[in-house]
């Protein structure tokens, strides 16, 4: 297992170190440069340009400043916010655990729409509730996030006025008042995202059952006389979902497109606002560090799911 | 498997065929099984319709899509606006009809730069062995990993000065969005087209081609890229939804389109702050946004079944 684990790790580190060189590349070859300012403003004296370049080793070939960008990076020297003038990191550091509670929320709800419906249709192929389940998934994985999210807002916070729709990370209020104020902010962009990402599990659950619902060891559970729910619950779903993991793991850079999109709409202050934010004020170094955390994020969760995998099906082999 | 509930209810294990044995063509084998799929027909008819108004949309509907009028600002669905007005006071249904047409071309154009790119990795892939083809996979998972929105909103933020300046505001930001979307498509395109390959080029139609002396370009082109295109033409029915959905998003966060290029996003990013006293304005345009998307996954569904029957999921 532990060998396993270590080759995982190490089939992550070149992904990570290609992720890194596309997005430097992209910025190197973007048009525009940090000293472009400096060059129209008539008062720096053409040689304090050239120092200033040679300092920050602007004219050194690509590769050199890729090297020195990777090292810098990788001992947490982010850089420096032009807009808030506050450290890089510590500003995803704050924002990162909203996110991930969003995040995380929303896909356990994802699950909570998706397993019981999926299971549920596939044992009844082609019913009136396969049929209704199948439509509504489809509708569901159609609307997209920032529709729902209007909607959302429309009704319930516009016409019935049940829930803000700002969120607000600094609630005034103790005890089980401030827990209270924080699930009722929290309802709308969890539903938003868990509603999505539930619409596309849903058919992947179903059709994951289907596969195993018709295998012959499921017979043989059956004709030895085990109730129907032992036979669904114990031996059909326990294989069906090993695939599954590996599916919800695919799915997650769309899961982080859905977030930036729900926190920009509820405001909810999470890196992926930052990132819009960022955007329409021009601040490069932000841009591109949400950019690395985001794919950081997906390799992450990419190598949760291998090793979940290796550990639910023993057919895996470690070696 | 010992299983016999297929995933599309449109195959019939067992059943005998009709009696009445006619020589059909696959076309039109294929016709009558998605003719089958009702949800399709209906998109199928719902979407032409859609797109029939968004190309006459200006014959229809000959109102200016920038004709101010402070004297009917924010107004719901009237006569004189059957889709209401917006804060300027201009023609909703004009401006959804014009912008329709740039989001159904920006679909249309990603899914194609999407289909090229991922067919010709997936060739090359395919057809060569060795280093060519596992560094090719290594590349696509690569691009599988990317995080798609953040990287596509870090483009358009770099290039868009640059592209506006040398196409004009329309005709750059186009440009990049179809390319960007496009190019961060393509790689299911490809993984499907490289199994297709791997599969058919060891069929026995294949290596009579190659024993009649056949170039490679020949057995691709006219043997094998032919019978590995049913797969191909339904993931590039759904990525035209999918690029629809990537280029209104961008819009809606207010990093597309100009506002004078009224997208179904642009719509509702201008909508969103007026929420509560015009609520039309954004409710039109995110229906028109669903609609397209829904029916043409429906479609891509009925195509699967069509196209595509064994394949299960």
């Amino acid at each position: 297992m532990a060998d396993y684990l270590l080759r995982r790790l190490l089939i992550a580190i070149p992904s990570l170190l290609g992720i890194s060189a596309v997005l430097y590349t992209v910025l190197a070859l973007a048009p525009g440069d940090p000293f472009q300012e400096l060059a129209t403003n008539p008062n720096v004296p053409p040689e304090v340009q050239e120092a200033l370049r040679r300092k920050f080793g602007l004219d050194d070939p690509v590769y050199v400043r890729y090297v020195r960008w990777l090292t810098a990076m990788l001992q947490g020297d982010w850089g420096y916010s032009f807009v808030s003038r506050v450290d890089v990191d510590t500003l995803i550091l704050q924002r990162l655990p909203t996110t991930l509670i969003v995040i995380g929320s929303s896909q356990i709800l994802a699950l909570l729409i998706a397993l019981p419906v999926g299971i549920y249709a596939a044992t009844r192929p082609y019913s009136i509730f396969d049929q209704i389940a199948n439509t509504l998934a489809f509708v569901g994985f159609s609307l997209p996030t920032f529709f729902t999210g209007l909607l959302l807002i429309l009704v319930f916070s516009i016409w019935l006025d049940w829930l803000p729709f700002v969120y607000r990370a600094d609630i005034a209020a103790t005890g089980w008042q401030f827990y209270w104020e924080h699930i009722k902010q929290s309802i709308m962009p969890v539903t938003v995202l868990g509603l999505f990402q539930g619409a596309s599990l849903v058919r992947y659950v179903r059709s994951a059952v289907l596969d195993v619902i018709r295998l012959d060891y499921v017979t043989t559970a059956r004709s030895k006389g085990l109730e129907e729910r032992v036979v669904i619950l114990k031996h059909v779903v326990r294989n069906a979902l090993i695939p599954v993991v590996t599916l919800i793991a695919l799915q997650m850079p769309a899961v982080f497109g859905g977030a930036i999109v729900t926190e920009q709409i509820f405001r909810v202050p999470g890196i992926g606002s930052l990132l819009i934010s960022s955007m329409l004020a021009n601040d490069t170094p932000v841009i591109m560090a949400v950019t690395f955390v985001f794919a950081c994020l997906v390799v992450l969760f990419n190598l949760i799911a291998d090793i979940l995998y290796g550990w639910l099906d023993p057919r895996i082999s470690y070696c | 498997m010992a299983g016999s509930t297929h995933a599309s209810p449109i195959v019939e294990p067992g059943k005998p065929a009709p009696s009445v044995e006619r020589a059909y063509s696959p076309r039109r084998e294929a016709w009558r099984r998605f003719r089958r799929h009702r949800l399709a027909v209906a998109s199928s008819i719902i979407l032409a319709i859609m797109i029939i108004g968004i190309a006459l949309g200006p014959i229809i509907w000959p109102v200016p899509i920038n004709d101010i009028d402070f004297s009917a600002t924010l107004q719901g669905p009237s006569l004189a606006h059957p889709l209401g007005t917006d804060d300027l006071g201009q023609d909703l249904l004009a401006r959804m009809l014009y912008g329709g047409r740039i989001s159904l071309a920006v679909g249309l154009a990603a899914m194609a730069v999407a289909v090229f790119v991922g067919v010709l990795v997936g060739a090359i892939a395919g057809m060569s062995r060795g280093w060519v083809d596992a560094f090719l996979m290594w590349l696509t998972d690569l691009f599988l990993s990317l995080p798609t929105l953040p990287l596509l909103l870090l483009i358009i933020y770099l290039f868009r000065d640059r592209l506006t300046a040398t196409f004009g505001p329309e005709g750059g930001v186009f440009i990049l969005v179809v390319a960007v979307i496009g190019g961060l498509r393509w790689m299911p395109v490809a993984r499907l087209v490289r199994a297709q390959f791997l599969s058919l080029r060891e069929k026995e139609f294949v290596e009579a081609a190659r024993a009649l002396g056949a170039s490679p370009t020949r057995q691709v082109v006219r043997h094998i890229l032919p019978n590995a295109l049913g797969p191909v033409i339904v993931a590039g029915t759904i990525d035209v939804a999918a690029a629809i959905i990537a280029e209104s998003t961008l819009s809606f966060l207010g990093l597309g389109f100009p506002p004078d290029i009224p997208t179904w996003g642009r719509l509702l990013f201008d909508a969103k702050d007026h929420l509560d006293i015009a609520p039309h304005w954004a409710l039109f345009p995110g229906a028109a946004i669903f609609l397209a998307v829904l029916t043409i996954n429906f479609i891509g569904d009925g195509l699967r079944d069509a196209l595509d029957p064994r394949r299960v999921l």
